[in-house]
Parts: C-alpha cells; structure tokens; sequence
C-alpha cells in the first residue's frame, strides 16, 4: 500500500495520470493480446489466416516461412551448413565476451573460426558443394557482416586513432580528413560507392565479389566510427604515462602497445561495444544494394509468394524480435562491462 | 646524431611515404576508373546536369516536371531532405526530451513506460522500423471513401490530410478534396526517424539531467519552486551543457538517417541519385554530388551547433 502511494498515487495530479495511463495501458495490452496471441493463427494454414484476418495474427507465415527468412536463398538441403557456421561463429562471440578468453590466443582461434566459417558456407571441398556467395543470406549474413567488419575495422581504427594523434601534421591531417568525410556522409552512399564504383576502381578483368565488397565499405565505414571512440580512450590516458614511457627509453610503438592501448582500450569497451550494435543494426542496409540479409530475406520470402503476401507485417515483427534480442543482449552486455571496468578503477 | 637517426627527419620521411603511399592509391584507383570507363563507354563529366531529367517525382516544394534539367532534380530532392529533416528534428527534439524527463517522474507508470520505450526502439534498426510503418500506413489504414475526419484530418491510405488556413478538407467522390495531404512515404520516413532518434536523445537527455548534481534539485525545492518548476528553470538549462554536443551528433544522425527514404519510395536526394544512376550511368557524379551535399549539411549543422553551445556552456573568469 504505501508502495502504491509513494509511487503512483502521491497527489492530485500523479493519481490522474495513473488512471489515465493504466487505463490506455490496460486498452492497448488487451487489443494486442486479442491480435497477437487470443485470436492468432500459429499453424501454416493460409485458409484459416485468412478467416482470422483484421481479428488476430498470422503467426503461421513465420511456421511456414522461417526457413527462407532465416538462412535466405541457400539452397534448401544444404542449410545445415549455415545453420552449423552461425551456431559456431555465434559461439564464439559468446566466447569473445567472457573475461577467461581474453587472451592471445583468441586472436588466432578467431581466424580458425572463420576459416571453417568459410569453408563451411561456401564448400567446394570435403564433398561439399559449391553455394556461391550470391546465395547466401538471412541471418548467417547478418551475423558475418556484422562481426567482420567490426573485426576489420579495429585495427584500422586504431592507426586512424593514433595517427590523429600524432604530433605529424601530415599524417594527422589524412586521418582528420579520413575519419571526417566517411562520419559526414549516410552509410547508404559509402554501399552505393561499393556497388557502383568499386567496381570501376578495379582494373580490367578483375571483378570482385559483391559481398566483399559491401564487407570492405561496412569496414571502411565502421572504421570511421570507432576511430573516434579510441581517440576518446586516447586523450583520457594522463600526460604522465606517455613521459614516464618515453623516459624509460621505449619506442613509439613499444609505448602504444605496452603502456598506453591496452590502457585506453579498457576505458573505450563499451563504446566498442555501442559500435558493434550499431553495425549489427546498420547491416539491414545493404538489402538495398541486393545483398538478401535478414531484412531482404523477408521481402524475398513473403513477396514470393501470393498465399502469404498479406502477412508481412508478422514477419517484420519476427524478425525485430530477432534483432531485438542481440541489440539488447549486448547492450546489457555493455552495461556489464562498463561495471567491470569502472570497479577496476575503484581500486 | 646520423642522419637515419635524427627524430625530425625521420617524421619528414614517414609523412612523405604516408602521402606518397595515398596518393599513389588514388592515381592507381583514377587511372583504372578512367580505363575502365573509357572500355565501358561510360561518359563522364557533370554536362549531364543540364540535361533534361525525363522522370517525374511524385512530391516536390516548388513543382517539377520531367522536362526539367537533372539539377533541378538534385535540387528537388535536396529539398525533400532537408523539408523532412527539419521538421524531423523539431518533433523528436519534444519527444525526446519528453522521455527523457519522463524518466525522473515520481510516476512509476511513466518512468517504466519511458523505459521500455527506449529500449524497444533503439534495438530495433530504423530501415525495418521504417518498412514496419509504411506498411502500416499504406495496408492497414482505410481507403478515403471509408475513412471518417479526426479533428478536420483524414487519415487514410493516400496520406494525411490536414486543414490549412481555414481550407477544410471534405470528402468528395473517391476521394478527399481541400486541405493539404502529406504522402504516407514521407509520413512513414518521418514518423520511423522521430520515434528512432527520439529513444537516443532520451537517454542523452537522462544522463544529461543525472549529471546535474542531486543538490540543485534539492536546493530548488527548498525555495519552494514546484518539481516541474525545478525541472524547467534549474536542472535542464545546466544539463544543456551536458546535453547539446550529443545532441548535435543525433541531428546529423537523422539527417544522414533520412536518407533510407529511398526504401519507402520518398524522392529524397538519395532517392533522386539512385535514379539518375539507373537512367545515366553516372555513378561517379552522382555519388559525389551526395557525399558533397551531405558533408555541407554537416559541415553546417555543427558550426550552428557550436555557436549555440558557445553560449550554453560555463563563462568562466
């Protein structure tokens, strides 16, 4: 009771508005769990969505549909293989988050990780056969696209970092430049330069794989990005580190690696980790330069077919909740380790 | 001291290998651009701009008709972006601050509903967010002949229409006549950039006002100014030095952000450049004529922001 008093129903005003609240609360659940769950249809039965349609969800287009929403236009026998790929790769950035893995070694079980990754998706060897890049799609290219390129970009941003910094002003001006041109314009455009004029900067002959391409602009991009988090990490380490380093006699790449990265990295962790869920949000992009993701998976499931076109909205929301659950899994992450780092600080 | 080992000369000779090196990549790169246009008859050079566009856009400030030259289109578009941007940032500058002040309501209902709010629509990606509501708009609203007015605006599947100086809109035949009708893609794209980028200027907001010490907000309320009062008058005008730098960055992520338009079909100046690469092959120019436009924008945007930021931030002695 006092609970309910202090909280809701502390004077005039507070009271009116929790009634008011409660009241278009208790509207909105209602209507929401008559749509969605009460009146819902969840068997893949067009018929029967049909008959519900207006009165309640068809759940059934995600039962029907979730194996072309999920792993794209890999072909249907062999989706084994993304499925075992995404698990893996999904394991280990589990891993990658635990504080017991961070160690040397973690780079090289990445560059394991990935090689079976590649080996797995795109076959050609072990008697598996070849499903070429153009069919890959859903969520197992959402989850490359979004590790890759943040995996990529980190240490690129890190020289755009230190080069911003550096007391040279050339090299600082061409990162300036760098990091100021690609944060000024929408990511959109840098996937239209991938798209239309990567190709063009190849010389003749010479053609590239349009998800390689896409990978080297979201890296591009994402290394703008996370340049400037590790610049931030940079200017919060004291003057004094960088003259007790220097008085010790260490070189200006010894002192980056051994005194002041490692410190400055620890600071910028959940930045870090802010870019990760930016980029795993920005991936639903290159659905319009024709690379079929999680967002273009969908289109391309739904669109395709008559009996089901009606019930994309469904799909959207299923396929949000899949967002929604990595976004907000890493962003408590984040929160965690932002904890961890501020305790150490304590001390 | 030898010369190999001399500080200052050594940094003279890395930044000369660092420019040679990116000057080296980008004849490398212009040579086989060049090249390759030449093979491919490309046609290059802004001269395209005076031509004739030969596509119509469905909504535009000041009209545009096919037989108008591609600048004007650019143009066009341009204002398309910036109509929907700016409009964009007044709206989700109220919500967000709306959020993020309703996070330290006594109301738990409102401090909750704040919440879930934010969480909600910052994990979700604005495109899906985007397609969600056109969707929305052009499949799940009635048609104008069904629709009935809401306070004087009908919305429906052709838009919003509302009233505008004492033009009333009423139904007429099919469809609804008077008023001015806002089209569901630009309603969509500005409906899906204020609610995203409202969730990220509520949590700047939060933290803005958290960074304002307890004792202001204890010290107001002793002088017996109401809560709302030591919101308004004493903890938001401190937390704004706090708040604006974030906040610029957001303006210009809507901005950027508006240029998903080209998803839901709006003529944005994105829209617009896809178009006129389609129809010219002019990749090259017309990605710069984006990049120009958008660096402009950003470019400008900051140097009004920091002006303000000038003014809100502490004078010291």
């Amino acid at each position: 009771m006092a609970w309910l008093r202090a909280n809701l129903f502390n004077n005039m005003f507070n009271s009116a508005v929790t009634l008011l609240l409660g009241m278009l609360l208790v509207y909105a659940v209602s209507h929401l769990w008559g749509w969605g769950i009460h009146h819902a249809v969840w068997a893949a039965d067009a018929e029967q969505c049909n008959a519900a349609r207006g009165a309640g969800a068809c759940w059934g287009v995600v039962a029907e549909k979730y194996r072309v929403i999920i792993f794209g236009r890999y072909p249907f026998e062999e989706q084994w293989r993304p499925f075992a790929a995404t698990l893996l790769l999904m394991a280990l950035l589990l891993a990658s988050c635990m504080r017991m893995f961070w160690k040397p070694w973690l780079a090289a079980l990445w560059l394991g990780v990935l090689a079976v990754f590649f080996t797995l998706m795109h076959g050609g060897v072990f008697g598996l056969s070849v499903v070429t890049t153009d069919q890959w799609g859903g969520l197992p290219l959402t989850i490359l696209l979004a590790s890759l390129s943040v995996v990529g970009a980190f240490p690129l941003s890190i020289l755009l970092a230190l080069g911003r910094m550096s007391a040279l002003p050339v090299i600082r001006t061409l990162c300036t430049v760098y990091v100021e041109l690609i944060r000024g314009v929408p990511l959109i455009s840098v996937l239209f330069m991938a798209s239309f004029l990567f190709p063009l900067f190849m010389p003749e002959g010479f053609s590239i794989d349009v998800l390689l391409r896409v990978l080297v602009a979201m890296t591009l991009f994402a290394a703008a990005y996370l340049a400037e988090v590790i610049r931030g990490g940079l200017q919060a380490i004291p003057r004094g580190q960088y003259e007790a380093a220097a008085s010790l006699g260490l070189t200006y790449w010894q002192m980056q690696r051994k005194i002041i990265l490692p410190q400055a990295l620890a600071t910028v962790v959940p930045g870090i980790m802010n870019n990760f869920i930016s980029t795993f949000k920005d991936t639903s992009l290159v659905t319009i330069v024709s690379l079929y993701e999680l967002t273009g998976s969908l289109d391309l499931a739904v669109n395709s077919d008559p009996n089901w076109m009606a019930y994309k909205l469904e799909g959207y929301l299923f396929i949000a909740a899949i967002y929604f659950v990595f976004c907000f899994s890493l962003s408590r992450y984040s929160q965690w380790v932002e904890r961890q780092v501020n305790r150490g600080k304590a001390h | 001291m030898s010369f190999w080992r001399n500080q200052k000369i050594r940094g003279w000779l890395y930044q000369l290998a660092a420019l040679l090196l990116v000057v080296l990549c980008v004849a490398i790169l212009a040579d086989n651009t060049l090249e390759n246009m030449r093979t491919r008859g490309i046609q290059s050079g802004f001269g395209f701009l005076l031509q004739p566009a030969g596509f119509d856009i469905s909504e535009s400030l000041f009209g545009f008709e096919s037989t108008q030259p591609y600048w004007k289109a650019f143009l066009t578009g341009l204002g398309n972006t910036l109509k929907v941007a700016l409009i964009g940032i007044i709206l989700t500058t109220i919500l967000g601050v709306l959020l993020g002040v309703g996070r330290f309501s006594q109301n738990i209902l409102i401090r909750g509903l704040c919440l879930m709010y934010v969480e909600i629509f910052r994990n979700i990606p604005l495109l899906l967010q985007l397609l969600m509501w056109y969707l929305l708009l052009v499949e799940f609203l009635p048609t104008a002949r069904e629709a009935d007015p809401f306070l004087g605006m009908f919305l429906t599947k052709t838009g919003l229409t509302l009233p505008w100086f004492g033009d009333m809109p009423v139904k007429a035949g099919f469809g609804i006549k008077g008023g001015i009708n806002v089209s569901p893609e630009f309603l969509a794209l500005l409906l899906g950039l204020v609610i995203y980028t409202a969730s990220y200027i509520a949590e700047i907001v939060r933290s803005g006002i958290a960074s304002v010490s307890r004792g202001q907000h204890e010290a107001a309320l002793a002088l017996g100014l109401s809560r709302g009062q030591a919101m308004r008058l004493i903890q938001l005008p401190q937390a704004l030095r706090v708040i604006i730098p974030p906040l610029t960055n957001q303006y210009l992520n809507l901005t950027k952000n508006s240029s998903l338009a080209v998803a839901v079909g709006y003529p944005d100046l994105v829209s617009i450049a896809n178009t006129s690469i389609n129809q010219t092959g002019r990749a090259v120019e017309c990605i710069a004529v984006i990049m120009a436009v958008y660096l402009t924008l950003s470019l400008l945007t900051s140097v009004l922001m920091n002006a303000y930021n000038r003014r809100a931030a502490i004078k010291e002695r």
